[in-house]
This record gives C-alpha cells, structure tokens and sequence, in this order.
C-alpha cells in the first residue's frame, strides 16, 4: 500500500499533504495536551511494531503481496492521534532509508495509513467494544473488526489515488503520465484482495496483540474516554 | 518480567522473523504489491513507463532500497534475508528513537516524572 514516488502526480501529492499536514499538528498538539511522559516508551514500541510488522508481506500465491499496518492496534492502545504519530514516524523513515514508499508520496502515504486507517478503524473498535471492561471479549474483537475495516478503508483510499491518476495527467494521445489504471481496474483490484486476504491479516495480528496485552497488562486497555489519558 | 519488556522482546523476535516477509512471497511466486511496481516491472506490464512516472521516480535514492544493500538488491534469498534483518534493526531503531525524542518534546510531564 506504499504509494511509490512516480505513481502520483504533482497535484496529487501536494494535495495529500496538504490534507495530511493539520492531522500532523493536531497530532502534535493533542500528545502534548494528553499523552503522559511515561507513555512515551510505549509509543515507540507502538511505532516500531507498526515499522516491522510492515515487513511481513503475506504473498497472494503467483500474485501481489500485500501486510499488515498496526495502526488500529497502536489507535487502541494510545488514541487515534497517537498512532498518526506513530505510523507516520514508521511510514517516514520506510520512504527515507528504504525507499518503500516515495518521497513525493509521503502525504498520500500518511494520510491513508496513519489518518484514514486509525481513524476509522479506532471508531469502529469503540462502535464495537463500547463501555465494556478492559478484560471484555468484546475489546479484541472490536479492535479485530477495527484493524479489519481500518485497513480496507485505508487500502480503498490508496485506489482511489491511483485510480484518479489517468483522468488527472495524460499526453495529446489519451496515455496516462503517472499511475496508469483507471478507477475501474484499481478500486475492484485493492478492495478485492483487502477484503479477502490483508485485512484478515491485519484483524488477526491487532486481535491477537490486544487478547495478549488484556491478560498480560489489562491496564493498558484502560483508556475510558472520561479519563484523560487520550492522545 | 514487565510487560514492556516482554514486549521489546517480541519486538526482537520479529526482526529475527522478518525475513518470511521476503521468502514466502519468493517460494510462493508473489511479486510485488499491486501499485508498487519497478520502473522495470511497469515497462513488461504495460509495454512502456508513463513519461511522468520515469521523471519522478527516480527523484530519491533511499540508502537501502527495498531493506537490501545498495547494488546487491539481487543476490541470493539468504544474503537478502541477511540484509532484510540487518534493515529491520536500523529501521526499527531510527523508528523508535525518533518518536521517543518526538514524544519526549510534546509529552506532558507528571509529579512522578521529575526528578
């Protein structure tokens, strides 16, 4: 889902960071309200987690390769804004050193996978786990569903801007300049293998984690809206 | 043990890990994600590279280009694997270090925190 440097357009990319760059002030501004110091070492794992557990490509056999993001898992354990941070963090470095995702595309990166996906997938994971307690059946399956649904939400954005790359950039001959297939083939294409295969992978790393962590350390699920604790 | 600990611990297990993500995909026949393809795989594809894809992709070399040695990005799946733990240690490590020095900025300070 790392969006290379090529594959956008100039008025593409400028535009997803400029969508992308107030998500990183809030960001900032929200930690720096909520986030408590000695939850700063967990924000790192979180970050690193997200940055590794990128590595893992899960091979579609003679296809794609596709894998997990850990953005909703770090959205439960932290908040939303939190994990923007964190994921954004992991998606920089990813573009810097390792070129897995382009420079231009670190906008359009961030705002799929450290906005569109926390973001949705956090609110489907409150919509599902409602007030139950931290040790409650319903806040691994809730982050689940959330990882689930937060990462098709993320990979149906990334479509869509590659989709509305032809339309956007051609030359005289009809050819497209950078990302060259349409909506029709690229929305049906990512969606299909979300939907079958990456957000199943995604719903079970963030499910399993939280089952770990809510017998581990339950506390760390602990994060009731009334308290002020979110970032 | 702490939990955190225990956690850094599993961190470490998936460095040592990561190179599945580059073996499974290689033994399984899966090629690159869909929309991440090489100037090379987009010209065997479609039969030539979009004018402005050819100008913009090349506008940054990253120091170790998908997790591998700069000019070894074809050696053999161990040497590979050997390159992809190696990438995931610097790269976890510039992750973490960076966000704790971001968090450490913008991180409210407790009564339990000073000194």
């Amino acid at each position: 889902m790392h969006i290379p440097d090529g594959y956008l357009g100039p008025q593409t990319y400028v535009a997803a960071y400029a969508v992308a760059a107030p998500f990183w002030v809030i960001a900032s501004r929200r930690i720096n309200r909520t986030l408590r110091s000695r939850q700063v070492p967990m924000l790192a794992l979180g970050a690193a987690f997200s940055f590794l557990i990128m590595m893992f490509n899960v091979p579609i056999p003679g296809g794609t390769t596709g894998h997990a993001v850990g953005a909703v898992l770090v959205a439960v354990l932290l908040g939303p804004w939190a994990a923007c941070m964190a994921v954004s963090v992991a998606l920089i470095v990813q573009a810097v050193l390792f070129g897995d995702g382009g420079i231009t595309a670190i906008g359009a990166n961030c705002l799929n996978m450290a906005v569109i996906m926390p973001f949705v997938g956090y609110g489907v994971y409150r919509l599902v786990s409602g007030r139950s307690e931290a040790t409650s059946r319903r806040r691994w399956i809730g982050a689940a569903v959330g990882g689930y649904i937060g990462l098709n939400a993320a990979a149906l954005a990334t479509a869509i801007e590659f989709g509305i790359q032809p339309m956007l950039a051609h030359d005289a001959a009809g050819h497209a300049l950078y990302a060259p297939y349409p909506l029709s083939v690229a929305v049906p294409v990512m969606a299909a293998e979300h939907l079958l295969i990456f957000g199943f992978v995604e719903a079970i790393v963030t499910g399993m984690v939280v089952a770990y962590l809510q017998r581990a350390d339950a506390s760390l699920l602990d994060r009731t809206p009334g308290k002020k604790v979110e970032a | 043990m702490k939990t955190s600990t225990k956690l850094w611990i599993g961190l470490i297990a998936l460095v040592i890990l990561s190179p599945l993500g580059l073996i499974l995909p290689a033994k399984l026949g899966a090629g690159s994600a869909w929309g991440e393809w090489s100037a090379d795989e987009i010209h065997k594809m479609a039969g030539c590279v979009p004018s402005g894809m050819s100008k913009i992709s090349e506008i940054w070399k990253a120091p170790l280009p998908d997790y591998a040695f700069r000019g070894q990005e074809d050696s053999s799946l161990p040497a590979l694997s050997f390159s992809y733990i190696v990438s995931g240690i610097l790269g976890a490590a510039a992750v973490a270090t960076l966000t704790i020095l971001i968090g450490r900025v913008l991180a409210r300070r407790e009564h339990s925190d000073a000194p």
